[in-house]
This record gives structure tokens, sequence and C-alpha cells, in this order.
């Protein structure tokens, strides 16, 4: 409610809406609208780069994305997020309030993020040489030359601290991290990118020096580029941003994750009024042959806000539940497939039964063709509103880069998802799906 | 694109308030700013077109002037009910079909409630625009608020409350606070309306309120994007026109009674952390009697929090570390007088009186001390930049149109935000900073944390084999 995007006001303020989904967007297009061209290289020293021209708004968009998110905290969770946190917190010969008070004079919006497989340097800069070549070096700085000070260490660990004290007072986000280390087990991705109080508290300065000089390397960066200027401009850009970074090597592959082999149900008592049900299990990676049909499949399911069965059976027919929504979320690994939802406590079992019995009749039956066709037509008739701005086309050129997905992604996208048939989704949730070996996770209070 | 939760909230601010765009004057750049066309039907709908040929899409937004502010006690909450409602079925289409037909046509669509408006909109491929408007005008008279949907869809609010404020303490603490501070005006209430008042809501109230306010008279619509105007205009007709005007009716001015000195609220709720919001009453565009003082208060917000290099963040989060995440809200759009909202949660080791002590002691600075002019213009660049930035969504473009427009003030400020805000001094600042930061103005509300740990993990079971 009271956040500092006060950019938004109207919406933190404001806004209570009809229902989430217009937040969550996910990875899809169709063929009649012109994608972008993306143009692809990848520089002697090792750093892939993804370019899109825009020319209708002077604005440059640039992200840099590191293969060091959580899955390589090793034995010290929270180590790739206090990592990528620290490096705009002194730079060169520049300290925080300079990098800061530069950034802004330039009107430049810098913001950076970590994720578990990506740590992220966003920058948003107007394209005029004389805002964008100083912000550029500023970014560069940060990027190659961060130099870890202690009293910043401290300071963002402290926070790191406050960070995690915030999530114990949100039955959410005990949900979140209780889900994902039921279905991941001992894989990397079952920890939170945020750690735990312990190993946070365990950090050292010299581990993330480590850690740094490791993963912040040529040959371990996605650079991705969108807007105005030339492809000349784009290619001396890359040079001035990582010039300095080492050579270093590509970051090992990840290992496979392993579907439980059995069911498992966690309860966790909160004291609010309502219970958070989250149910699920490793779902699918980037570019997995199956990706479309279950894309497709879930739309039905539960990924397509209020039409979906889920909602429909939860919200629409019970009143159960806000929000309810099942959504694939595809990374290097198979990521989580995951169904949701929220309701008061006392109708905590007939939410997830309503939920269990939604999620089995689909994976026998799978949907009807009206479902079908109606999904293909809300999928592939919404195209142009997935490339219409920027910030969107940086959105799938980004994951197109770092995962390595086909440059003509957008292009045949609709042509994928028309060509996926009924049978195909059965059979893949069949497959791919298994619902009596789903973990379930309850945080919640009892009355 | 990022599917994890990003943890830390850096509150890595960019720009101030709902800020509007325009001029363009200062920024070295080739725009041309796009022109807006308005006109109104002889219904008095108002209809506001701005085209933007960037992408093969478009977004209508119909705004309704009436929101949370409107509600007398009793009925809170029955704005947003309606809200939902809209969705629900009318004499010609279903419950659902209106979402159903927009999803067909691969489009998007939702509704949001506020303090002073409800806003319903889709964004679609351009060609789709004419389904768009022909369902939101049907819906505008011919909602059948059926008791069986309204049984079930008041649950779902009820729910929808549950998420986003029993269970979140600073939420809690948010709603407190404003019902502290505001104690006549409207403003006193929740948007999303108590929960007693959602559990004694009754159809009729939904069905008087719809009557009351759903009026082509008492509506904007606006649509941005790849359209032509001259078309926009003629679909508007077709489909809107034939509704008829009605009688709306005269809303009381509810100004809030002038506050006599300063008023505390504490909310123990178990929770683990402090959190601390401070608000000072402030004249905001539509009720200041000095034009400038709002342009003033929002250069002042961007001084203190506006971004990473603001006051706060450089002194409080990093140089004395006092607070672990600061936060200033203050909107100068809003119908009637609001607050200046300065909120934060301490760090490790500090309590929120300390942290309040500490933001006293930045509030004093500012009006014992002229701010540097490299402060001001350090905010004025990275507003000037968003104006640009801006531009690249047109659903944001709308929003402004929409949002001024619906609070009795003119969209052609966004035209003037750049100049007003160029023209303001350091004296102004220090001006403001005096007139209004004033302790006989200002509310505090502290949320004083319960323990919940101990509750959490006793209670902690596992199980297997459970399907």
């Amino acid at each position: 409610m009271l956040n500092n995007l006060i950019y938004l006001s109207a919406f933190t303020k404001v806004v209570v809406m009809k229902s989430l989904v217009f937040l969550i967007l996910s990875l899809v297009a169709t063929g009649v609208i012109a994608s972008p061209t993306i143009q692809h290289w990848e520089t002697k020293r090792g750093v892939r780069v993804f370019f899109v021209a825009t020319s209708e708004l002077p604005i440059v968009d640039i992200q840099v994305v590191f293969d060091a998110g959580a899955a390589r905290d090793g034995n010290h969770p929270g180590l790739a997020l206090l990592t990528n946190a620290l490096l705009p917190e002194g730079a060169g010969k520049l300290n925080a309030d300079a990098i800061a008070e530069k950034l802004d004079d330039l009107g430049a919006k810098f913001n950076n993020s970590s994720h578990r497989d990506m740590s992220v340097y966003n920058i948003r800069s107007l394209s005029n040489p004389e805002q964008l070549n100083p912000a550029i070096d500023i970014l560069a700085t940060i990027l190659s030359q961060p130099n870890f000070p202690d009293a910043a260490f401290d300071r963002e660990k402290n926070r790191m601290l406050i960070g995690l004290q915030a999530k114990k007072q949100s039955p959410g986000a005990i949900a979140e991290e209780s889900f994902f280390k039921a279905i991941y087990g001992n894989h990397p991705y079952s920890n939170m990118p945020s750690g735990n109080e312990n190993s946070v508290k365990s950090l050292t300065r010299q581990n993330l020096v480590d850690f740094y000089n490791k993963y912040y390397v040529a040959k371990n960066t996605v650079i991705s580029i969108v807007g105005d200027l030339s492809r000349s401009k784009a290619e001396s850009l890359v040079k001035q941003l990582t010039g300095k970074l080492k050579n270093g090597q590509r970051a090992d592959d990840l290992p496979q994750t392993n579907t439980p082999d059995h069911a498992s149900l966690k309860k966790v008592n909160h004291p609010s009024t309502q219970s958070h049900i989250l149910v699920g299990q490793p779902g699918i990676k980037r570019g997995d042959p199956d990706y479309f049909t279950l894309y497709v499949g879930n739309h039905i399911l539960g990924g397509s806000g209020l039409n979906s069965r889920l909602s429909n059976e939860v919200r629409e027919k019970r009143g159960l539940s806000y929000s309810t929504r099942s959504t694939f979320s595809p990374m290097r690994v198979q990521g989580p497939f995951q169904i949701g939802l929220q309701t008061q406590n006392s109708t905590t079992d007939e939410a997830l039964s309503v939920l269990r019995a939604t999620l089995d009749e689909f994976v026998s039956k799978g949907p009807t063709q009206k479902e079908l066709d109606a999904a293909k037509k809300n999928i592939t008739g919404g195209f142009a509103l997935r490339i219409s701005s920027n910030k969107k086309i940086m959105g799938y050129v980004s994951v197109i880069g770092f995962y390595g997905l086909p440059l003509d992604y957008l292009d045949t996208f609709n042509k994928h998802v028309q060509s996926v048939s009924l049978e195909q989704i059965k059979e893949a949730f069949k497959r791919r799906i298994f619902p009596e070996k789903m973990a379930t996770v309850i945080v919640g209070g009892t009355s | 694109m990022h599917f994890m939760r990003k943890i830390i909230q850096k509150n890595r601010l960019l720009c101030l308030t709902i800020k509007i765009l325009a001029a363009l004057l200062l920024v070295i750049s080739p725009i041309t700013q796009a022109q807006v066309h308005e006109f109104k039907l002889d219904n008095g709908l108002k209809v506001i077109v701005k085209e933007d040929h960037r992408a093969p899409v478009v977004v209508s937004q119909i705004w309704y002037k009436v929101g949370s502010s409107y509600e007398h006690s009793g009925i809170t909450g029955v704005s947003h009910v309606l809200e939902h409602m809209m969705f629900k079925g009318t004499q010609k289409y279903g419950a659902g079909e209106f979402s159903r037909i927009i999803a067909e046509n691969g489009g998007r669509e939702n509704a949001f409630t506020g303090q002073d408006y409800t806003a319903y909109f889709q964004q679609l491929e351009k060609s789709r625009l004419a389904t768009a408007l022909e369902l939101e005008a049907d819906r505008m008279r011919g909602l059948l608020l059926q008791p069986e949907e309204f049984a079930k869809e008041v649950k779902v609010v009820m729910e929808e409350r549950r998420m986003r404020t029993e269970d979140n303490p600073r939420s809690l603490t948010y709603e407190q606070f404003k019902a502290t501070a505001f104690v006549n005006s409207p403003y006193h209430n929740p948007i999303i309306g108590w929960m007693e008042d959602l559990k004694s809501m009754h159809i009729d109230d939904l069905r008087k309120w719809y009557d009351a306010w759903y009026s082509p008279n008492n509506a904007t619509l606006v649509v941005v994007g790849d359209v032509n105007a001259s078309e926009v205009f003629d679909l508007a007709k077709k489909y809107f026109g034939p509704i008829k005007k009605r009688p709306v009716p005269i809303l009381k001015p509810q100004r809030e009674i002038t506050q006599k000195g300063l008023r505390r609220v504490n909310v123990r709720v178990p929770a683990e952390l402090p959190y601390i919001i401070m608000g000072y009453k402030v004249p905001v565009v539509a009720t200041t009697k000095q034009a400038w003082e709002p342009y003033a208060l929002e250069l002042l917000a961007g001084v203190l929090d506006g971004s990473n290099s603001g006051r706060f963040e450089k002194t409080l989060i990093r140089g004395k570390q006092i607070a672990a995440s600061t936060s200033i809200s203050y909107g100068p759009y809003s119908r009637i007088t609001d607050m200046f909202v300065v909120s934060g949660t301490p760090a490790q080791g500090n309590s929120p009186e300390k942290l309040e002590k500490s933001f006293l002691t930045q509030i004093k600075d500012v009006q014992t001390n002229l701010i540097p002019i490299e402060e001001l213009d350090r905010v004025r660049a990275q507003l000037r930049a968003s104006k640009i930035y801006e531009r690249d969504s047109i659903f944001y473009q709308a929003m402004q149109i929409g949002t001024l427009e619906t609070v009795g003030l003119r969209w052609t400020l966004m035209d003037e935000y750049l100049d007003q805000i160029q023209k303001i001094t350091p004296q102004q600042l220090k001006q403001v900073a005096n007139k209004y930061l004033l302790e006989d103005a200002l509310t505090i509300a502290v949320l004083d944390p319960l323990p919940l740990s101990n509750v959490a993990q006793a209670n902690t079971e596992d199980g297997d084999n459970v399907k």
C-alpha cells in the first residue's frame, strides 16, 4: 500500500482490483504482427549480446544478466543476493552516494535484483549521448570494479536479515519457502534467494569477493539492449560495459531435479485469518520440448485468470478465494509447477478438495475442444500486446538470450501455439504432471 | 520475466507521484507530443482520445466519478464490491461473458477502485476496440445484480480484504493511520471497506449505488493507442450515444476539520518488525489556494526520498543506518485534501521512536535550511526523464488522463507539470515545509509487534503419503 513506488501511486494507494491477473505476464506470441528483429553476437571475450533497435522513443534499456543467481549459493544461502546487492554500494572511485547522485543527475533509472537463475542489473537512460554515455560509464564501473566496502557489507547484510524477518510475518512468503523445500529436496533450487538467518549471518566479505570473481565474468554474462541506438553504438556500448570484466568461465550446468516419489503435506500454523495453500511439483525447464503443449494446457487449467477452470471452480462458483491460479515457471532446469490459493481458515479443506478435484479431472480427461479453441484465440489474438513497449520487448529478449531460446521464438510462437492438439495436452499432462505425488503446503490458522 | 519474488525491497524509487507527462520543453529530444482529442456526447459522456501509433494496440478505460470517498458510513466498500459485480452479467450478456468475449479477442481486462474513482479497462489489438466499447456501454446501464451472484462475490471481496489487509500487519497499520488522521473526511475509510460493512452489505446497497453513479454524464472514456480519434468518437457515439443522461447526486464537501494537535495510534498485532507511518495534512492541486504549493510539496518529497540519492536513503539508510527502508508518499491529484506521508522500518537495534526522531530531524532541516539548488535540479532531472519514460506505456498515459479528469481537474494539467516543477525555488520548498509539516497537523501510527514466531514453530507438522 505504502511502498516507495509513488510513481504508480494510482496503483499503490488505490488499488483494489477485480483480480491480480492483470499483473502477471507470461511468455507468448502470434504471427500476424511483425516481431522485433533480435540481433545477436558474441564478443571476442565471450559476452553474449542480444539487441533490438527501436526508434520511436529516445530511450535505451540495458539488462545485464550474470548466471550467478541463488542456484550458485552452494553452502551459503543468500550469498548470490548479497553479492548482487553490494555492487552499486561502492565501485572504482565512487561511493554509494556518488553512484546514486550521478545516476539521478542523468535521469537514469537503475535497479538490480537476484533470483534463482539470474543476477540482474537494469538501466534505463535517455538515448542522447550526453545522458547515455556517462550512465554506461557508471554501470561499467559498478559491474567491473566493485569495492565491497566493509560498512556497506554490514549494512546490507543487516537489511537482508530484516527482510527475512519481514517474510516471517507473511503467510504467503512462508508458504513459498516451504513449498520450494518440499519439491526440491537437496537441489539448489530448494533454498530461497534470500537465504536463512544462520547462513546470512555467517556470510563474510570474502565469500562475496570469491563469488564475484568466479561468476561476474565475461563468459558468464548476457547483455540485452533495446532502444534507440545503432548496431555500432550497441557494440561499442557493450565493449564499454564489459571491457574490464575478467574472461572467466561459464557457470557449470545445474543438476537435474527429481520429481518427489510420494506426496507430502506440510502444515505451518500462523496467526492469520486465511490459509495459504500451495500444491505442486518440479515442472519444466526453458526450451522444454513440451513447453507449448503444457503452456496452452495450463492456460485452460489455471493460467488465464478468471476464465480458467481453477478460478471458475474456486472463485466464480464458490467464492472461496480472491486469487487462484496454476503456473509453470520454466527455469534453467525444471522450475516449479504450482497451484495456489488463499482462503479463510474455516474453508481450507473445502478449497483444497476443490483444487485437487479440478486438477485430477484435468489431468485425467484433458480440456474440451471448446476450451482449447478459446485458449488459442486468447493467446494468439493478444500477441500485439506482448511486444507493444520497449519494456515488454526487453522482457522477452532477455529470457531468449539468457536461456538460449531460438532467435525466432517470437516469430514462431503463434505457430507453435496453434499446432497444439487436444490429444497432445492430455498426453503431456499425464506424462509430466503427477497429482498423486505432489507436495502440499498449508500455512494458516485453525479456525 | 523473473520468476521468483525479489526479497529485499530496496525502495529504489524512481520518481514521485502520479506524474504527468509533458511538454518536454526542457528535454533535448526529437519527440513531438501526441495530440489529445476531446469531445462530449449529448448525454454528457466525455471522450478523450490520445493517438499513439507506436504499436498496433489500444487501451480503453472508462472512469466513473465514484469511489470510496463517495461512500457514507455503513456502506463502506460498496464502490469496490460493485466494481466486482460489473463482471457478473447484464440483461444481454451472462455472468463472466464480458471477460470471456474480451479473452477470445486476445484482450486483457480488469478494473480498479480508488478513493476517488472506479475504472474499467481493456487492452486489445487495435481492430478489436469496437467489441470493448460495445460491452462497456452495455454494462453502464444494463447490469443485472443478481442476489446469488452477489452472495458469492461479496465472499470473494472478503477474501481479498483478508489477503490484503487482515493478514498484513503494515496494511492494518496504514488503515488505522488513515482512520485516525481523517475524522470527518471520507478518506477516513479504507477503499476495500470495513469488514463489518462488507458482512452486512446487501444487494440493494449496490443497486442504489449503481443507479446513483453509473451514468454517461458521470463518466469519462479514455482511449489511447494506434487509433484514429474521429473513428473512436464515432464508435463511442454509436455504443454510448443511446444511453440517457441521468441526474447525479451532489456530493457534500466533507472538508476535514482542522486538526488541533498531534494524534497517535498504536497497532498491536502479531508481527516481526515494527513500522512507523507519519502523515501531515497538506493541500492538493484540486484544493490548494496557492497553485504552486502542491508542486513544491512534490519536489520536497523528491528531495527527501525520491530515489537512491534522496536524503532518507543517504542519511537514514546508508549514513546513520537508523532505517532499513523508508518511503514518502504524496499525490497532488487527490479529489480532496490529503496527506504527505513518511514511513519506514527501523534498522536492526533501532526503535520506531528513534526513527520518528530522525524523520523529524530531517524535516526540521528543510524547514530551517535552504535546500541546495543541485539537489532540487537532481529531482527535476529525474522528473523530466520520467516524462519520456512514461511514454513507453500507453496504459499509464491513459491512467494520467483518467485520473485528472475524474478528480475534477483537466487533463491539460499534464502538459503544465514540468513547467510548474521548473518554476519552484528552494525558498518555496522551505515555505511549504514550514507551513504544512507541523506537529499540530501530524498523525503518527506505530506497528507494535506481538510475538508470532513461537506460535508458528510450535505447531508445525509433517505428514506423508497424503494426497
